[in-house]
């Protein structure tokens, strides 16, 4: 190579190629990037356009702290028990003996039921643990249960929790058979001849394994949760106190009275998923040392 | 022992998920009092709003599809064979719709495409309908890009173009002739889970204030009472027919590769 | 009795046998070789005797202690796998001093185990490293490590050197010989490769079809093979159709020359036909001193190996293959010349019909 060649700068082929993402780059601006930043620019500003820390610190109330927590809450328990159900179904599947031939039905299924989310969902379980639900109506005249009066309503927190695990645990189950499958029989066997219990396989070497898979799961089930408002608003309407629901009801009706507010609301929800997008990354890196 | 364990889980697992649908199905064959009857789901078709916001969902599932699939093909084609380096911010970007949520975008865009912006889209039936279309499209985008992106990975891109540009064919060819029929499998796999989430999807629908079918049963379902299970049960049928026909293309393409 | 005692070994899945009437005893320090074709129940015996599979039926006693219903866990035995075997999540380090930490052995003890280990293989310096980091033979350097830390009474080897290139593949196994030899393990070496299990073993056993054909030293299984399988899987082999004209005398013909073999009287009918195998390295070409028998042959084919050149001549209809060493003051026959071959009748072999 001569030294012209060598001194050309290099940057001048670029741009021609850059441009061939340009309709991408176009597009997550204007219906992504852009709108996500007119949220976080709108809860720094005051009505007039200044900066303002006073959208945030209005946040502090009770009943949008009380929102904030219960969003939090149901959706860490949601992640939590699909995780833990999907994990036990799948592992069911792959390790523990089950004929072949329910495999392929279930990732079916599991498809399918991942994506039945929104309103229909909610129809689905009010017809079936509603107060004139299926199962609501049988447990009474058969056992005589009454599930209302053991404090179980649908339309509250738990309800809701049961709801939102009919998509919860099958993205869990879509996601974790294929890793389940990636643990290669010698590990256990080697640990196994090594003198180790399939306790201390399981904690040594599966688990450390499988923890970014199911880390990175347990992040977007929990996005997946929080950000969620077709199934909770079809299931109790507006009343149901939690973020995205308040969201819904200011961006329909300024609720709070404070344009701005609903900003900073929305916002809110970005920091959340997004800290736990961070936190997954972080753990995930810190875990992950022994990839390629 | 463990067999034991493993049959408990699935079997309460199997439990959880046959309970709504049983639950759905019977509640809305109640209709009739004292027998089970299709009247339920007879109400629901004969209802005309049912058909208009039904097709229009339909109208909007396929712009968005066509609309991702021009996006996203070229976009994919393109960083695969000259972009490599920009790979990482792209695919952070089309994962970021897994991270903020939906209600917040559409909010973003009511406040920034209203009536006194720059860009009036929500001024106008029509333009909504577009930003509706684009907000399905980024909600897509996650699935879509992975889909054509795993479809692509398996293809030699660089040296079908090279042997494609040997031969005289330009861009727009090689993409339509070369690439696209090569990733048609992960396309089609993208396009019928883009239909999924389309078809009933709700508070974009409902925030933009578009007759989709999503708000339409949602206002269903606040209103009566056997015709939502009704409407759950189509859309479950919906769903289960999308999955069925990804699986099947999927299952065809592995076919047609085996006889090869 | 023997150390490592395998009796009537047998293993059936469904309705297959793949292991039938299986015996082995493994004498303490000893290095013994399980050779056969692919699918012929090698591994199965292994893992029996790890314990991964249950025999249908027979008993496996370790040192004298019966082991048949015990837990792998529980058995004391190290096993190297054929590859990819090496927990990823762990660095070599923590892989070799897995079966340390479960056993419960202090942290200190544990960390001069694995560097005495890490020296043992030849990588001291790799301990961080991480299994990806590593080319395979490398990992299986580390698998062997990992295997002994725990000092188990028998080492099994299942094809460890079948995913590796031609050149670590030998090297390492004279390295697996050595370091089996300094420590005294007790060891079976499960392999394909009959060159792998001839250069390696103090014993060989020649299995087909979840058989043991037949045991023995390397030098006993290629000179004396008992079997037509066994001679045929151990080294290359010429075979002719030969007549019995005097049984008692241990007199055949082959191509009309007559052979007295070394063996005497052979358990055959006159006139029957009976089979004679040569090695290609008992075949000469030419006349050659003490080689009594002389067969016509023609020239068809001359490999130039080296050091070595193999030629195939066809004597008596049949193609045979025979070995001469290389002498720069004697190139080899053109093709299609004529020649002759002699060999010596106490390199036959004779195998049953
Ligand atoms: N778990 C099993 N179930 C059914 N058949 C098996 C199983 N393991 C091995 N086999 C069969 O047993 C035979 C011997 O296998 P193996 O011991 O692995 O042979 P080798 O190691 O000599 O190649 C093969 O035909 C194989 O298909
Ligand atoms: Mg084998």
């Amino acid at each position: 190579m001569s030294e012209a060649q060598l001194r050309r700068p290099p940057k001048r082929r670029l741009p021609v190629e850059w441009l061939g993402i340009l309709p991408f780059v176009a597009f997550a601006m204007l219906f992504l990037i852009m709108p996500t930043m007119k949220i976080v620019i709108g809860a720094f500003q005051s009505p007039e356009g200044g900066f303002t820390l006073q959208n945030l610190i209005d946040l502090n109330t009770d009943s949008i702290r009380s929102a904030y927590w219960t969003s939090i809450k149901l959706s860490l328990i949601t992640a939590l028990l699909g995780c833990a159900a999907g994990f036990a179904m799948a592992s069911a599947v792959v390790f523990g003996g089950l004929p072949k031939r329910v495999r392929s039905p279930l990732l079916t299924f599991s498809g399918v039921a991942s994506n039945f989310a929104g309103v229909p969902l909610a129809f689905a379980f009010i017809a079936t643990l509603g107060p004139a639900g299926l199962v609501t109506l049988w447990l009474k005249t058969e056992f005589g249960i009454n599930l209302r009066a053991m404090g179980f309503n649908l339309l509250s927190f738990w309800g809701l929790v049961v709801t939102y695990l009919f998509f919860q645990i099958p993205l869990m189950i879509l996601i974790i058979i294929p890793a389940l499958d990636g643990l290669k029989r010698e590990w256990r066997e080697a640990a196994e001849v090594l003198g180790a219990t399939g306790a201390q396989y399981w904690r040594m070497v599966a688990l450390p394994i499988l923890f970014p898979s199911i880390l990175g799961t347990f992040a977007l089930l929990f996005a997946n949760s929080f950000g969620a408002v077709a199934t909770a608003f079809a299931l109790t309407g507006p009343q149901l106190n939690i973020v995205p629901i308040k969201l819904f009801a200011q961006i329909r009706g300024d609720v709070l009275g404070n344009p701005n507010l609903g900003y900073a609301l929305a916002f809110g929800m970005i920091v959340i998923t997004g800290l736990a997008n961070v936190t997954y990354i972080v753990l995930r890196t810190r875990s992950e040392r022994w990839l390629k | 022992m463990t067999r034991f364990f493993a049959w408990t889980a699935f079997l309460l697992g199997v439990l959880f998920f046959v309970l709504p649908l049983v639950g759905m199905t019977e509640f809305s064959l109640k209709m009739r009092r004292g027998e089970y009857s299709f009247d339920a789901y007879r109400r629901v078709f004969e209802d005309q709003r049912f058909w208009d916001t039904f097709s229009y969902s339909l109208i909007l599932a396929g712009a968005t599809i066509v609309f991702g699939v021009l996006l996203v093909v070229p976009t994919a084609y393109w960083v695969r064979l000259k972009l490599p380096q920009a790979r990482p911010v792209i695919e952070f970007i089309t994962l970021l719709p897994l991270v903020i949520p939906a209600i917040v975008i559409v909010f973003g865009y009511i406040r920034l495409y209203n009536t006194s912006s720059v860009l009036p889209l929500t001024g106008s039936a029509l333009g909504t309908d577009f930003l509706l279309t684009m907000g399905y499209a980024t909600l897509a985008l996650p699935y879509m890009y992975r889909a054509v992106d795993t479809g692509l990975r398996t293809i030699d891109v660089a040296t079908l173009t090279e042997a494609a540009q040997s031969l005289g064919a330009g861009w727009i060819t090689i993409l339509a002739r070369i690439i696209l029929p090569n990733v048609l499998v992960a396309v089609l796999s993208g396009a019928f889970l883009t239909l999924a989430i389309v078809i009933g999807e709700f508070t974009m629908a409902a925030l933009l204030n578009r007759p989709a079918f999503g708000p339409f049963m949602q206002l269903l379902g606040a209103n009566r009472a056997y015709e939502p299970p009704a409407l759950a049960v189509i859309a479950f049928a919906i769903t289960w027919g999308c999955m069925g026909l990804i699986q099947l293309v999927t299952r065809f393409s592995k076919h047609e590769r085996a006889k090869v | 009795m023997a150390f490592l005692d395998l009796t009537n070994l047998e293993k059936v899945f469904g309705t297959n046998r793949v292991v039938k009437d299986f015996s082995l005893g493994v004498d303490k320090g000893e290095f013994v070789s399980l050779l056969g074709p692919s699918g012929c129940g090698k591994t199965t015996v292994l893992r029996m005797v790890a314990g991964f599979e249950t025999p249908t039926s027979g008993s496996i006693r370790i040192d004298g202690q019966d082991v048949t219903d015990q837990r792998t866990n529980q058995r004391a035995i190290g096993m190297m796998f054929q590859a990819y075997a090496l927990f990823p999540n762990m660095t070599v380090a923590d892989n070799v001093a897995f079966g340390l930490k479960v056993k419960g052995v202090p942290r200190a003890e544990r960390e001069a185990r694995v560097i005495e280990m890490l020296q043992l293989i030849g990588l001291p310096d790799l301990a961080s490293r991480f299994p990806f980091q590593l080319s395979g033979g490398q990992q299986q350097r580390v698998a062997l490590a990992r295997a002994l830390a725990p000092q188990p009474r028998v080492l099994l080897l299942d094809e460890p050197l079948s995913a590796l290139d031609a050149k670590v593949r030998v090297s390492l196994r004279n390295e697996i010989r050595e370091i089996q030899r300094e420590l005294g393990i007790t060891t079976i070496f499960v392999t394909h490769d009959q060159e792998e299990a001839m250069s390696i073993s103090d014993r060989i056993v020649v299995m087909n079809g979840g058989i043991a054909e037949q045991a023995g030293a390397p030098f006993e299984i290629y000179n004396n093979p008992r079997t037509r399988f066994v001679a045929g899987f151990v080294g290359t082999l010429n075979m002719f159709t030969a007549m019995v004209e005097d049984a008692e005398r241990g007199l055949i013909t082959v191509a009309g020359q007559r052979i007295a073999l070394a063996t005497g009287a052979i358990e055959a009918r006159n006139g029957e036909t009976v089979n004679l195998a040569l090695r290609p390295e008992a075949i000469r070409l030419g006349r050659a001193v003490s080689c009594e028998v002389v067969l016509p042959a023609t020239i068809e084919a001359v490999h130039f190996l080296g050091s070595v050149i193999r030629v195939r001549a066809r004597v008596a209809g049949t193609v045979v293959a025979l070995d001469t060493f290389n002498r720069p003051d004697q190139p080899p026959p053109p093709l299609g010349s004529t020649a002759e071959i002699s060999f010596a009748a106490s390199d036959v072999i004779l195998l049953p019909a």
